[in-house]
């Protein structure tokens, strides 16, 4: 990597000294931005994954918007004080958190193209989705059986809908790992499964970051207040 | 088995929807059958359903806008005969059903007609203007509009099974709910919106995805033509904006479906928030609408008086202005609602500070057409027509910004004259424009000239003559959607706006028959060089038309005018022997995106019938066509280096003779 930069610097100095740092005419390594000419595969799928993500946490703010705005909206019923229990809450949260660590770990495996290491990690990752996918789900129901669910009031509307969003995307995300482990197990370390696998990765991330969101704005804040 | 769904659903009853729809059957059965009989199905499907060439999705996304179009367009020839028609009498609509035609004439113009015409247009000239072979994913656009085609689908489905909406274009919160409307037209408007929304998304996704990472080399971000940065800039608009629009539905969609209550009446429900996030959406899509069309403009303006635009860096920093601001002034769509004079003093200064940046773009095209060699051609009519009547729309709108004004014209059909004058004159204006400009890239022959100018002096007089009236009777107190007409004074302007949607009947019926004269005249109108306005950019380069990879090298960019300076330089200079050729590696056809619309139409009827089980099975095969497409070996196929140099040569050749001519001839 360095060598190549040092190759880009060393050629623009000699060329032309006002030219560095502002592209070399499509002659160096650099491609996808100024005038370097397209983009490898790689780059220009990794960063529409990024522009698709963006999109979706633009989603995620207006259901953090609606939750903000109908957050009073009691209309009588419980509060989040009387409904948050932050035990579960702090468990989902370390179950979540360890499997981004998780799909970190399989990646740093994929980069070394262990194919035994890869596929535990992302197993590792997909249970621990699923164990925060099941916690949440007893909540929920647990929520409804107890007569407080999204119809009580405006509040638990705002409530289940962007939590419950969070959930069928952490849901969809199981969807997709495990076509993922399939792929990679039957078609190997392929660059364009390198690049899915990369993507996925991406979102598992930002549905974490998200929950970072949730937890502290919904559960720690509306168990405080 | 069937959820609501029954025999009470067909309109056996009423004789205008019924009629209509045996109108569309029959001739859907016409179309289909002669595809039959002349045996093109599986040109029809190898040569345009599975493609994933951004030419042709453009030019079907293209095609689905012109029918909808027609579509919304009769639409409008009913409300207006209509409200000509019930002066202290009802009319020949009852109101549950002018209900539905205004509400649907709304939806189909914004999201099947306007949006589907632009992105068409991107799809077509985007990539070549860039000097690529094409978007950055490729089979994801073919995805893109067939989900746009599959809402669109919905829609008129709507028309035969059921009911639509009567809810307006945007379905105000408690009016579309349970309560108050309890039938599945709502319904259908959620489905087929949310459905085609996500086709939009994924476009603004791969189109800023493709501006920003595939370029030819030497083509910087202050070397792309002007539409491709209007370009860049609607997309970031959609990518920012759609997802609002997505997360708004679902709250109703959860409302009407699982008994939520973000914007009832009951239960702490609030309806100004549903205001409030439609609008936060609503507004920036009315710059997705117009900004390719302005780009559109700047491409003819320079084009047809032969010199380079002027203002190019204070453009693109005006269409960057307008694609922030425009997020800023949401609110002035519903000043009314209450939220205090301070804010609705912020957010009318906010409005009329982004005509500042509509306002330098203005002058930009006057100084372009300034000490130029102005051709009028049609695209060029189209444009001189769109600044001369989009400014007096867009300065109606300076008015409306102003509070106090709108308290007092808010919902009247002055505001109604305003957006359709807006609206008009930018998008569609620059939807012609663009079409006729680049007619003869996609298909290698011209339109016919005498009656493209034809069709727009007659749509130009008619929408005048329907939109001027409007403002009038709109300042003499008319409200908006009415059904019937209790005061007489409003009778003559809606007689003139009656005969004003006579002429543009004429207008419509004159744009096609130029497409019928073209296709039969296209020996005579043919495009031998590639380059039929003396254009500036790279597509011009290109043969009309284009190889399906479009360059048989990606062009070095040395510019803002890449073309030219290739023509200055006279091609003469480049011998054609000297250039090696390479094979060329295309990303290969794919049902994908029509499978997947197949699913998510069957998704979407069975949602707002309620078949749960069908939805079930919709939503498994969609997953299975995604697990199918995902599982593929071989994602591109290999165009031979001969035949390259083939096409190539050929190309070559043509422009190297008109060229000389040309050389000859100044």
């Amino acid at each position: 990597m360095s060598a190549a930069a040092g190759d880009i610097t060393a050629r623009s100095t000699g060329r032309d000294p006002y030219r560095l740092g502002r592209g070399d005419g499509g002659h160096g390594v650099a491609t996808g931005h100024g005038e370097g000419g397209p983009a490898s595969p790689f780059v220009t799928v990794a960063y529409g994954f990024w522009i698709f993500l963006l999109s979706d946490i633009v989603m995620f703010s207006a259901f953090f918007a609606a939750y903000a705005v109908l957050v009073n909206a009691t209309a009588g019923g419980p509060t989040g004080r009387e409904l948050f229990d932050l035990t579960t809450v702090a468990t989902q949260t370390g179950v979540l958190l360890t499997s981004t660590f998780t799909a970190g770990l399989a990646m740093l495996a994929a980069h070394r193209r262990a194919m035994l290491a890869c596929q535990l990690w992302l197993l590792v990752t997909g249970v621990l989705g699923a164990a925060f996918l099941l916690l949440e789900i007893q909540e929920f129901v647990t929520m409804i059986g107890e007569g407080v669910g999204p119809t009580r009031s405006a509040f638990l509307s705002a409530f289940f809908a962007l939590v419950g969003c969070h959930g069928t995307h952490v849901g969809l995300g199981l969807l997709w790992l495990g076509t993922m482990m399939a792929q990679l197990w039957v078609k190997g370390f392929r660059a364009d499964i390198i690049r899915r696998l990369h993507c996925f990765s991406l979102f598992w991330h930002a549905l974490d970051i998200i929950w970072v969101a949730i937890f502290s704005l919904v559960y720690l804040l509306g168990a405080s207040s | 088995m069937l959820g609501k769904l029954d025999w009470s659903a067909i309109p056996f009853h009423e004789p205008i929807p019924l009629g209509a729809a045996l109108v569309v059957f029959l001739a859907a059965v016409a179309v289909l059958g002669w595809i039959t009989v002349k045996g093109y199905w599986s040109y029809l499907w190898n040569e345009w359903i599975t493609s994933v060439d951004h030419k042709r999705i453009g030019v079907m996304y293209i095609v689905l806008a012109a029918l909808m179009l027609l579509r919304g367009f009769i639409d409008a020839i009913m409300m207006r005969s209509q409200q000509v028609m019930a002066v202290h009498g009802p009319g020949y609509l009852p109101p549950e059903h002018y209900d539905q035609i205004f509400s649907a004439h709304g939806t189909i113009m914004i999201f099947f007609a306007g949006m589907p015409f632009v992105i068409g247009l991107m799809n077509f000239a985007v990539p070549l203007q860039l000097g690529i072979r094409d978007v950055a994913f490729p089979t994801l656009n073919s995805v893109s509009f067939w989900l746009t085609a599959s809402g669109a689908l919905l829609v008129n489905i709507s028309l035969v099974v059921g009911e639509f909406a009567r809810t307006g274009w945007l379905p105000y919160a408690p009016l579309s709910e349970t309560t108050y409307s309890p039938g599945v037209g709502v319904d259908y408007y959620l489905w087929a919106i949310q459905i085609s929304g996500v086709g939009t998304l994924l476009t603004g996704v791969n189109f800023v995805t493709t501006i920003l990472k595939i370029r030819a080399p030497g083509m910087g971000y202050l070397r792309m033509p002007m539409f491709c940065w209007t370009s860049l800039a609607a997309s970031l608009l959609i990518v920012a904006a759609f997802p609002v629009l997505t997360a708004t539905l679902a709250m109703l969609t959860l409302d009407r479906y699982l008994g939520f209550h973000f914007f009832t009446n009951e239960a702490g429900g609030n309806q100004m928030m549903f205001v409030n996030l439609i609008w936060a959406w609503g507004h920036p899509e009315v710059y997705i609408l117009v900004l390719p069309a302005f780009g559109i403009f700047s491409e003819i303006f320079s084009t047809f008086s032969s010199k380079p635009l002027f203002g190019y860096r204070s453009m693109v920093a005006a269409t960057l202005f307008i694609c922030i601001v425009s997020f800023m002034v949401w609110l002035h769509h519903f000043f009314t609602m209450g939220a205090g004079a301070n804010v609705n003093a912020a957010f009318g200064i906010a409005t009329s500070v982004i005509a500042v940046g509509t306002g330098v773009k203005i002058y930009n095209w006057l100084f372009t057409m300034y000490g130029g060699r102005v051709r009028f051609d049609t695209p060029m009519l189209w444009a001189m027509a769109f600044v001369t009547t989009f400014i007096i729309g867009g300065m109606t709108g300076v008015l409306l910004a102003v509070p106090p004004a709108d308290f007092m014209l808010h919902n009247s059909l002055f505001l109604v004259a305003h957006f359709h004058n807006v609206i008009i004159s930018g998008v569609l204006f620059g939807a012609f424009a663009g079409y006729t400009y680049w007619f003869p890239k996609a298909f290698g022959f011209r339109l016919h000239e005498g009656w493209g100018k034809a069709a727009f002096w007659a749509t130009l007089a008619g929408y005048i003559l329907v939109f001027a009236p409007l403002y009038i009777v709109g300042l003499k107190g008319m409200t908006r959607r009415l059904q019937h007409i209790e005061v007489d004074a409003w009778v003559p302007w809606l007689q003139i706006a009656a005969v004003g949607i006579v002429v543009m009947i004429a207008g419509a019926a004159l744009q096609i028959v130029q497409l019928w004269v073209s296709i039969r005249d296209r020996e005579s109108l043919r495009d031998e060089t590639g380059d039929p306005w003396d254009g500036r950019s790279l597509e011009w380069s290109t043969p009309s038309p284009p190889p399906s990879f479009n360059y048989a090298h990606l062009p070095h960019v040395e510019n803002e005018e890449p073309y030219w300076s290739i023509k200055q330089r006279a091609m003469e200079e480049q011998d054609p022997q000297e250039v090696e050729y390479e094979p060329i590696h295309m990303p290969r056809n794919s049902p994908t995106g029509f499978i997947t619309a197949f699913f998510a139409t069957l998704i979407g009827f069975a949602l707002i019938w309620h078949i749960w089980w069908l939805a079930v099975a919709g939503f498994v095969g969609a997953y299975a066509t995604f697990v199918v497409f995902a599982w593929r070996d071989r994602t591109e196929v290999e165009i031979p280096a001969e035949e390259v140099e083939r096409i190539d040569r050929d190309s070559r050749a043509t422009q190297l003779a008109w060229l000389r001519q040309r050389e000859r001839v100044t």
